[in-house]
């Protein structure tokens, strides 16, 4: 029996089960490498600012994304509610990506412009002030901590060399537009332009 | 629409999808035939095959599949290249249905538009202020107001701490119709610049003589003394009698009704540091959000918040 070779070989069974198992990748995952619609960012997709990167780190400091997705799919209730649906072209600067797969709370996706900068920094402080019924957690230190802005360049070289097109300026002057800003203004200028770059409404993609 | 898909993948990716997907399958069909055993009849000494596999001087007879499961695997692959043939798969081939996911919502946004769409249009022909007193209109205006306006304004409209109120008679920007349309659809952006540059005395004057404007002052000295002031610096767009101007957005001071008095915080107080700091309010457009229609419908909602008030009273 030729199979009792691969039954009596553990690593050898492990390396034909990964073969196996690559075939779906092949199929699924590699070819999307090499497809415009996911490589190529969507017209006006402008890679965050210095305040807006820290923003964003924040954003997955606090674990938001475990309770908001940023992922509007193409149901009609969801871009009702949402707005056009999420395209593949919006996420190309994102390292990693922050599509969640739980929602206790609403979709952010398009949650930039929908609310004005204080509603987010009463939200953010207490969120049961503006919204009685919700569950989410107050953050009311980052209304305290400030930002020194020391490691930003670093982590706009760390994205450019992931192909994210930051300019040297943008890097050089990283530090400085950053320092001394407390956490919520980071925050809020990240929530403020997520998925602003496609048009709002849900009916004229 | 294409532009946001992006373009179909290149020939050699298709092949490579197409190639790799129905050789797995090949694959797997090949497997399942070439391992095939119907025959399981012992020989003719009485001896049964074994797969030569011996444990505990147990052998394990060589046995053909459970006819179910050939019969199950074989359904799945069958199943598979229906899929295939009906639905995207194989690379660039869109499948016999043509279906998409895009096409599937746009189907979706059609039948839905195609239900909704006269019962909107219907209330559009109707004006704002007979449109608050249909009960069946106010109750898809409700759901609205509470879907894209609760979240600043609170489910009762009452508003709160920098949200305006929505249910008294007092109107930032105007209580009439076409104004709070013309609120929902474009937001609002107020302006209140910061006066740290009159010096604290000075605000501490234009504090009490904004106080006396509702008759709450506490120091009547301070209130004569900030008048002046008032008339140079405030009544530009407040009005010299402090009853504020709609066009700019500028509150009336002369109400009793205050935007930016927080929980806790004394009225005197809540004036001192508007002086001081300035205030920005900000009302986001809503028109792309929900669309003519809907501001149609959410306009009289807000309307009638006001009108029914005036009745109760």
């Amino acid at each position: 029996m030729k199979h009792e070779i691969i039954e009596k070989n553990v690593g050898l069974m492990a390396v034909l089960v990964l073969v196996v198992i690559s075939f779906g990748g092949l199929a699924e995952i590699v070819p999307l490498f090499f497809q415009k619609q996911t490589t190529e960012p969507v017209e006006g997709l402008e890679p965050l600012s210095a305040l807006e990167l820290e923003g964003r780190d924040i954003y997955r400091r606090e674990g938001c994304v475990g309770c908001h997705s940023q992922m509007i799919r193409p149901f009609r209730a969801e871009t009702e509610r949402y707005g056009h649906y999420s395209v593949a072209g919006e996420s190309v600067y994102e390292h990693n990506f922050l599509w969640g797969s739980k929602r206790t709370g609403p979709d952010l996706a398009r949650v930039g412009g929908r609310y004005s900068d204080d509603w987010h920094r009463a939200h953010l402080y207490n969120p049961r002030d503006v919204v009685p019924e919700s569950v989410m957690p107050a953050y009311p230190w980052l209304f305290e901590n400030t930002l020194d802005g020391e490691d930003t360049p670093a982590k706009m070289r760390t994205l450019q060399k992931l192909g994210v097109p930051y300019t040297d300026e943008q890097i050089a002057s990283a530090t400085s537009e950053v320092r001394g800003e407390r956490e919520i203004t980071a925050l809020v200028a990240y929530l403020q332009q997520l998925g602003t770059v496609l048009p709002s409404s849900a009916k004229s993609p | 629409m294409n532009t946001l898909w992006g373009d179909a993948l290149s020939g050699f990716w298709s092949a490579w999808i197409i190639v790799i997907t129905l050789g797995t399958i090949g694959f797997a069909f090949w497997l399942l035939w070439a391992n095939r055993k119907t025959d399981k009849r012992p020989d003719a000494d009485g001896t049964v095959e074994t797969t030569g596999h011996t444990a505990d001087g147990i052998d394990e007879y060589d046995n053909p599949l459970p006819r179910w499961w050939f019969q199950l695997y074989v359904a799945t692959v069958i199943f598979s290249l229906g899929y295939l043939v009906l639905y995207p798969g194989l690379g660039n081939f869109a499948g016999v249905l043509g279906w998409s996911q895009e096409g599937q919502w746009e189907e979706e946004v059609a039948q839905a538009e195609e239900r909704f769409a006269p019962i909107f249009e219907k209330y559009q022909q109707v004006p704002i202020p007979e449109l608050a007193q249909d009960g069946d209109a106010m109750q898809v205006a409700e759901r609205i107001f509470l879907n894209n306006c609760a979240i600043c304004h609170g489910s009762n409209a009452k508003g709160g701490y920098g949200f305006p109120n929505l249910t008294d008679d007092d109107w930032l920007y105007g209580g009439e119709p076409e104004h709070i349309v013309t609120t929902i659809n474009n937001g609002r952006n107020g302006l209140m610049p910061s006066w740290q540059q009159l010096g604290a005395d000075n605000i501490e004057n234009l504090t009490q003589h904004v106080l006396s404007l509702s008759g709450q002052a506490e120091d009547a000295e301070r209130a004569d003394k900030g008048g002046a002031v008032f008339t140079s610096v405030c009544a530009a767009c407040h009005m010299p009698d402090g009853t504020g101007n709609q066009a700019l957005g500028a509150p009336n001071l002369t109400d009793d009704s205050w935007l930016y008095q927080a929980p806790g915080q004394s009225l005197a107080d809540s004036v001192r540091q508007t002086l001081r700091n300035g205030r920005n309010g900000h009302m986001p457009a809503q028109a792309a959000y929900i669309g003519e229609e809907r501001v149609h419908l959410v306009a009289a909602y807000v309307y009638g918040l006001s009108q029914n008030q005036d009745q109760s009273q």
